[in-house]
Protein backbone atom coordinates (compact mmCIF):
# COMPACT_ATOMS: atom_id res chain seq x y z
CA UNK A 1 0.00 0.00 0.00
CA UNK A 2 1.23 3.68 -1.07
CA UNK A 3 -0.25 6.84 0.13
CA UNK A 4 -1.25 9.76 -1.73
CA UNK A 5 -1.85 13.25 -1.19
CA UNK A 6 -4.92 14.51 -2.92
CA UNK A 7 -6.26 17.73 -3.74
CA UNK A 8 -9.98 18.01 -4.79
CA UNK A 9 -11.15 21.17 -6.23
CA UNK A 10 -14.79 21.58 -6.29
CA UNK A 11 -15.99 24.20 -8.72
CA UNK A 12 -19.91 25.44 -9.96
CA UNK A 13 -20.01 24.13 -13.03
CA UNK A 14 -19.69 25.93 -16.81
CA UNK A 15 -23.15 27.91 -16.79
CA UNK A 16 -24.31 27.90 -13.23
CA UNK A 17 -24.22 30.99 -11.78
CA UNK A 18 -21.70 31.95 -9.22
CA UNK A 19 -22.55 35.09 -7.45
CA UNK A 20 -19.90 34.71 -4.71
CA UNK A 21 -17.36 35.12 -7.64
CA UNK A 22 -19.88 37.73 -9.44
CA UNK A 23 -19.43 39.63 -6.17
CA UNK A 24 -15.79 39.51 -5.77
CA UNK A 25 -15.36 40.58 -9.50
CA UNK A 26 -16.96 43.41 -9.07
CA UNK A 27 -14.80 44.57 -5.71
CA UNK A 28 -11.99 43.79 -7.80
CA UNK A 29 -13.48 46.24 -10.38
CA UNK A 30 -13.84 48.60 -8.00
CA UNK A 31 -9.99 48.19 -6.39
CA UNK A 32 -8.72 49.32 -10.04
CA UNK A 33 -8.50 45.66 -11.49
CA UNK A 34 -10.28 46.26 -14.15
CA UNK A 35 -8.79 43.62 -15.78
CA UNK A 36 -9.35 40.55 -14.15
CA UNK A 37 -12.77 38.70 -15.17
CA UNK A 38 -13.79 34.82 -15.07
CA UNK A 39 -13.86 35.16 -11.08
CA UNK A 40 -15.50 31.89 -9.92
CA UNK A 41 -15.53 30.51 -6.76
CA UNK A 42 -15.19 26.73 -5.45
CA UNK A 43 -13.43 25.01 -2.18
CA UNK A 44 -10.55 22.68 -1.72
CA UNK A 45 -10.73 19.56 -0.06
CA UNK A 46 -7.13 17.91 1.31
CA UNK A 47 -6.79 14.10 2.16
CA UNK A 48 -4.78 11.54 1.88
CA UNK A 49 -5.64 7.96 0.60
CA UNK A 50 -3.99 4.75 0.76
CA UNK A 51 -4.12 2.31 -2.12
CA UNK A 52 -2.18 -0.42 -3.93
CA UNK A 53 -1.17 2.45 -6.83
CA UNK A 54 -1.83 5.47 -8.36
CA UNK A 55 -4.88 4.05 -10.64
CA UNK A 56 -6.56 2.38 -7.68
CA UNK A 57 -6.15 5.87 -5.33
CA UNK A 58 -8.05 7.47 -8.31
CA UNK A 59 -10.68 5.19 -8.71
CA UNK A 60 -11.08 6.00 -5.29
CA UNK A 61 -11.03 9.66 -4.99
CA UNK A 62 -13.63 9.74 -8.16
CA UNK A 63 -16.05 7.54 -6.75
CA UNK A 64 -15.88 9.87 -3.82
CA UNK A 65 -16.19 12.83 -5.27
CA UNK A 66 -19.39 11.44 -7.69
CA UNK A 67 -21.05 10.20 -4.09
CA UNK A 68 -19.95 12.53 -1.65
CA UNK A 69 -17.88 15.70 -2.08
CA UNK A 70 -19.65 16.79 -5.36
CA UNK A 71 -23.43 17.40 -6.53
CA UNK A 72 -23.00 16.41 -9.84
CA UNK A 73 -25.73 18.64 -10.87
CA UNK A 74 -24.39 22.39 -9.99
CA UNK A 75 -20.36 21.11 -9.48
CA UNK A 76 -17.18 19.67 -11.14
CA UNK A 77 -14.18 18.23 -9.66
CA UNK A 78 -10.55 18.67 -10.50
CA UNK A 79 -8.75 15.83 -8.45
CA UNK A 80 -5.00 16.11 -8.39
CA UNK A 81 -2.98 13.45 -6.52
CA UNK A 82 0.81 12.61 -5.94
CA UNK A 83 2.66 9.75 -3.69
CA UNK A 84 3.78 10.91 -0.37
CA UNK A 85 7.61 10.23 0.39
CA UNK B 1 -55.79 9.01 12.27
CA UNK B 2 -53.07 9.90 10.22
CA UNK B 3 -49.68 9.02 11.38
CA UNK B 4 -46.96 11.56 10.14
CA UNK B 5 -43.30 10.40 10.96
CA UNK B 6 -40.75 14.14 11.41
CA UNK B 7 -37.48 12.96 10.93
CA UNK B 8 -34.89 14.91 13.57
CA UNK B 9 -31.52 15.43 11.83
CA UNK B 10 -28.94 16.77 14.30
CA UNK B 11 -29.77 20.52 13.80
CA UNK B 12 -32.99 20.06 12.34
CA UNK B 13 -34.86 22.68 14.16
CA UNK B 14 -38.73 23.27 12.86
CA UNK B 15 -39.78 19.41 13.83
CA UNK B 16 -41.74 20.72 16.30
CA UNK B 17 -43.48 23.59 14.52
CA UNK B 18 -44.44 20.50 11.79
CA UNK B 19 -45.67 18.39 14.64
CA UNK B 20 -48.07 21.09 15.73
CA UNK B 21 -48.73 22.14 12.44
CA UNK B 22 -49.58 18.06 11.54
CA UNK B 23 -51.75 18.22 14.85
CA UNK B 24 -53.63 21.14 13.53
CA UNK B 25 -54.43 19.55 10.31
CA UNK B 26 -55.68 16.13 12.31
CA UNK B 27 -52.94 14.23 12.11
CA UNK B 28 -50.84 12.37 14.39
CA UNK B 29 -47.22 13.69 14.62
CA UNK B 30 -44.43 11.30 15.69
CA UNK B 31 -40.44 12.22 16.28
CA UNK B 32 -38.21 10.42 14.05
CA UNK B 33 -34.89 10.38 14.58
CA UNK B 34 -31.59 10.19 11.87
CA UNK B 35 -30.34 7.32 13.09
CA UNK B 36 -33.17 4.79 13.40
CA UNK B 37 -33.29 2.58 10.66
CA UNK B 38 -37.08 2.52 10.22
CA UNK B 39 -39.76 4.94 9.36
CA UNK B 40 -41.89 3.12 11.41
CA UNK B 41 -45.86 2.54 10.60
CA UNK B 42 -46.32 6.26 9.23
CA UNK B 43 -48.52 7.27 6.69
CA UNK B 44 -46.34 9.95 5.63
CA UNK B 45 -42.82 11.73 6.10
CA UNK B 46 -41.63 15.31 6.85
CA UNK B 47 -38.26 16.23 6.24
CA UNK B 48 -38.31 19.72 8.85
CA UNK B 49 -36.04 22.92 7.96
CA UNK B 50 -32.84 23.47 9.64
CA UNK B 51 -29.36 22.94 9.52
CA UNK B 52 -28.94 19.39 9.36
CA UNK B 53 -25.13 17.85 10.36
CA UNK B 54 -23.99 22.03 9.95
CA UNK B 55 -25.07 21.95 6.57
CA UNK B 56 -21.29 21.31 5.80
CA UNK B 57 -19.96 20.19 2.69
CA UNK B 58 -23.21 21.00 1.02
CA UNK B 59 -27.28 21.46 2.85
CA UNK B 60 -28.18 17.88 2.57
CA UNK B 61 -24.88 16.65 1.39
CA UNK B 62 -24.54 14.70 5.11
CA UNK B 63 -28.13 13.94 6.06
CA UNK B 64 -28.60 12.00 2.65
CA UNK B 65 -26.28 9.11 4.50
CA UNK B 66 -28.45 9.33 7.50
CA UNK B 67 -29.68 6.06 8.16
CA UNK B 68 -32.78 6.74 8.38
CA UNK B 69 -32.59 8.32 4.79
CA UNK B 70 -32.88 4.10 3.20
CA UNK B 71 -35.99 4.09 4.95
CA UNK B 72 -37.44 6.90 3.79
CA UNK B 73 -36.20 6.37 0.23
CA UNK B 74 -38.25 2.94 0.12
CA UNK B 75 -41.12 4.56 1.62
CA UNK B 76 -41.01 6.78 -1.21
CA UNK B 77 -40.21 4.26 -3.88
CA UNK B 78 -43.52 2.73 -2.40
CA UNK B 79 -45.90 5.53 -2.66
CA UNK B 80 -45.52 6.97 0.29
CA UNK B 81 -46.42 11.20 0.93
CA UNK B 82 -42.91 12.25 1.65
CA UNK B 83 -42.47 16.25 2.61
CA UNK B 84 -39.13 18.08 2.34
CA UNK B 85 -39.07 21.68 3.92
CA UNK B 86 -36.53 24.13 3.17
CA UNK B 87 -33.61 21.93 4.51
CA UNK B 88 -35.63 18.81 3.87
CA UNK B 89 -35.74 19.88 0.62
CA UNK B 90 -32.35 19.89 0.01
CA UNK B 91 -31.81 16.97 1.86
CA UNK B 92 -34.51 15.14 -0.82
CA UNK B 93 -32.17 16.72 -4.08
CA UNK B 94 -29.05 15.44 -2.75
CA UNK B 95 -30.80 12.15 -1.73
CA UNK B 96 -32.07 11.80 -5.50
CA UNK B 97 -35.22 11.38 -4.83
CA UNK B 98 -36.00 14.99 -6.79
CA UNK B 99 -34.05 16.53 -9.27
CA UNK B 100 -32.31 19.43 -9.45
CA UNK B 101 -30.65 21.34 -6.39
CA UNK B 102 -30.28 24.31 -4.45
CA UNK B 103 -27.86 26.94 -4.74
CA UNK B 104 -26.94 29.92 -2.85
CA UNK B 105 -29.40 32.79 -2.67
CA UNK B 106 -28.27 35.50 -5.74
CA UNK B 107 -27.86 38.00 -3.94
CA UNK B 108 -25.33 35.68 -1.26
CA UNK B 109 -28.32 37.37 1.36
CA UNK B 110 -29.96 35.35 4.03
CA UNK B 111 -33.45 35.78 3.51
CA UNK B 112 -36.21 35.74 6.28
CA UNK B 113 -39.83 37.52 4.92
CA UNK B 114 -43.37 36.15 4.41
CA UNK B 115 -43.08 35.91 0.44
CA UNK B 116 -46.70 35.32 -2.06
CA UNK B 117 -46.56 32.14 -3.89
CA UNK B 118 -49.55 30.57 -6.34
CA UNK B 119 -50.20 26.59 -6.39
CA UNK B 120 -49.06 25.78 -9.95
CA UNK B 121 -50.43 22.12 -9.61
CA UNK B 122 -53.44 20.15 -7.47
CA UNK B 123 -51.51 17.20 -7.83
CA UNK B 124 -48.87 16.68 -5.56
CA UNK B 125 -48.83 15.06 -1.78
CA UNK B 126 -48.85 18.60 -0.81
CA UNK B 127 -51.57 19.93 -2.82
CA UNK B 128 -54.07 17.23 -3.48
CA UNK B 129 -57.24 18.76 -4.04
CA UNK B 130 -56.12 22.65 -4.28
CA UNK B 131 -56.96 24.48 -6.76
CA UNK B 132 -54.43 25.78 -9.39
CA UNK B 133 -54.25 29.48 -9.36
CA UNK B 134 -54.49 29.44 -5.03
CA UNK B 135 -51.95 32.06 -3.53
CA UNK B 136 -50.39 31.34 -0.17
CA UNK B 137 -48.62 33.42 1.90
CA UNK B 138 -46.08 31.81 3.58
CA UNK B 139 -42.43 32.80 4.88
CA UNK B 140 -38.83 31.92 3.52
CA UNK B 141 -35.82 31.86 5.62
CA UNK B 142 -33.01 30.69 3.91
CA UNK B 143 -29.35 31.18 2.62
CA UNK B 144 -29.62 28.36 -0.26
CA UNK B 145 -32.76 28.02 -1.61
CA UNK B 146 -32.31 29.01 -5.55
CA UNK B 147 -33.85 26.01 -7.02
CA UNK B 148 -31.42 25.27 -10.48
CA UNK B 149 -31.30 21.90 -12.50
CA UNK B 150 -30.53 21.07 -16.08
CA UNK B 151 -32.24 22.52 -18.83
CA UNK B 152 -33.70 18.62 -20.05
CA UNK B 153 -35.13 18.46 -15.61
CA UNK B 154 -36.64 21.96 -16.30
CA UNK B 155 -38.38 20.94 -19.51
CA UNK B 156 -39.19 17.51 -17.64
CA UNK B 157 -40.82 19.43 -14.84
CA UNK B 158 -43.05 21.84 -16.90
CA UNK B 159 -44.37 19.05 -19.33
CA UNK B 160 -45.39 16.52 -16.59
CA UNK B 161 -46.86 19.61 -14.60
CA UNK B 162 -44.48 18.92 -11.74
CA UNK B 163 -43.77 22.23 -10.40
CA UNK B 164 -46.10 22.95 -7.48
CA UNK B 165 -45.65 25.91 -6.18
CA UNK B 166 -44.03 29.56 -7.52
CA UNK B 167 -42.80 33.02 -6.43
CA UNK B 168 -44.99 35.40 -7.68
CA UNK B 169 -41.96 37.76 -6.99
CA UNK B 170 -38.90 35.71 -7.46
CA UNK B 171 -36.85 36.20 -4.02
CA UNK B 172 -33.88 34.12 -4.57
CA UNK B 173 -32.90 33.88 -8.51
CA UNK B 174 -34.52 30.48 -8.46
CA UNK B 175 -34.71 29.11 -11.99
CA UNK B 176 -38.57 29.62 -13.59
CA UNK B 177 -39.83 31.49 -10.22
CA UNK B 178 -39.71 27.53 -8.80
CA UNK B 179 -40.82 27.39 -5.05
CA UNK B 180 -41.23 23.58 -4.94
CA UNK B 181 -41.32 20.55 -7.19
CA UNK B 182 -42.61 17.09 -7.21
CA UNK B 183 -41.20 13.67 -8.15
CA UNK B 184 -42.69 11.84 -11.27
CA UNK B 185 -44.94 9.78 -9.33
CA UNK B 186 -45.88 12.61 -7.40
CA UNK B 187 -45.63 11.45 -3.63
CA UNK B 188 -42.61 13.27 -2.79
CA UNK B 189 -42.80 17.09 -2.57
CA UNK B 190 -39.60 20.05 -1.69
CA UNK B 191 -40.07 22.91 -1.18
CA UNK B 192 -38.59 26.20 0.37
CA UNK B 193 -41.23 28.39 2.07
CA UNK B 194 -42.10 26.52 5.38
CA UNK B 195 -46.34 26.23 5.71
CA UNK B 196 -45.85 25.00 9.46
CA UNK B 197 -44.61 28.45 10.20
CA UNK B 198 -48.32 29.82 8.44
CA UNK B 199 -51.05 28.00 11.02
CA UNK B 200 -51.28 30.10 13.79
CA UNK B 201 -52.76 33.38 14.20
CA UNK B 202 -50.14 34.61 15.02
CA UNK B 203 -47.90 33.99 12.03
CA UNK B 204 -48.02 35.98 9.05
CA UNK B 205 -51.21 34.26 7.32
CA UNK B 206 -52.90 30.75 8.25
CA UNK B 207 -52.24 29.79 4.84
CA UNK B 208 -49.95 26.49 5.78
CA UNK B 209 -52.97 25.20 7.11
CA UNK B 210 -54.64 24.30 3.57
CA UNK B 211 -51.21 22.35 2.42
CA UNK B 212 -51.13 20.43 6.23
CA UNK B 213 -54.86 19.43 5.25
CA UNK B 214 -54.01 18.32 1.47
CA UNK B 215 -50.84 16.38 2.91
CA UNK B 216 -53.63 14.95 5.65
CA UNK B 217 -55.57 13.88 2.25
CA UNK B 218 -53.05 12.76 0.31
CA UNK B 219 -51.90 10.37 2.86
CA UNK B 220 -54.90 9.00 3.71
CA UNK B 221 -55.97 7.89 -0.13
CA UNK B 222 -52.53 5.90 -0.22
CA UNK B 223 -53.10 4.35 2.91
CA UNK B 224 -56.40 3.29 2.09
CA UNK B 225 -55.28 2.16 -1.52
CA UNK B 226 -52.15 0.33 0.10
CA UNK B 227 -52.18 -3.09 -2.48
CA UNK B 228 -54.26 -1.49 -4.72
CA UNK B 229 -53.37 0.52 -7.85
CA UNK B 230 -52.09 3.50 -6.91
CA UNK B 231 -53.13 5.98 -9.65
CA UNK B 232 -52.82 9.44 -9.91
CA UNK B 233 -54.52 11.79 -7.44
CA UNK B 234 -56.68 14.08 -9.45
CA UNK B 235 -56.95 17.63 -8.76
CA UNK B 236 -60.76 17.85 -8.62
Amino acid sequence: MSAFSVLVEVRPREGIANPEGQTIQRALAGLGYAGVSGVRVGKAIRFTVEADDEAGARAQVEDLCRRFLTNPVIEDADIRLEATV
Amino acid sequence: MTRVGIVVFPGSNCEHDCAEAASAAGMEPRLLWHADKSVGDVDAVVLPGGFAHGDYLRPGAIARFSPVMAAVGEFAREGGPVIGICNGFQVLTEAGLLPGALRQNQALKFICTPVTTRVESGRSALTAGIDVGTMLELPINHFSGAYTCLPDTLSELRDEDRIVLRYVENPNGSVDDIAGICNAGRNVVGLMPHPERACDPLGPSQDGLLLWAAVARFSGRVAASVGADLSPVSSN
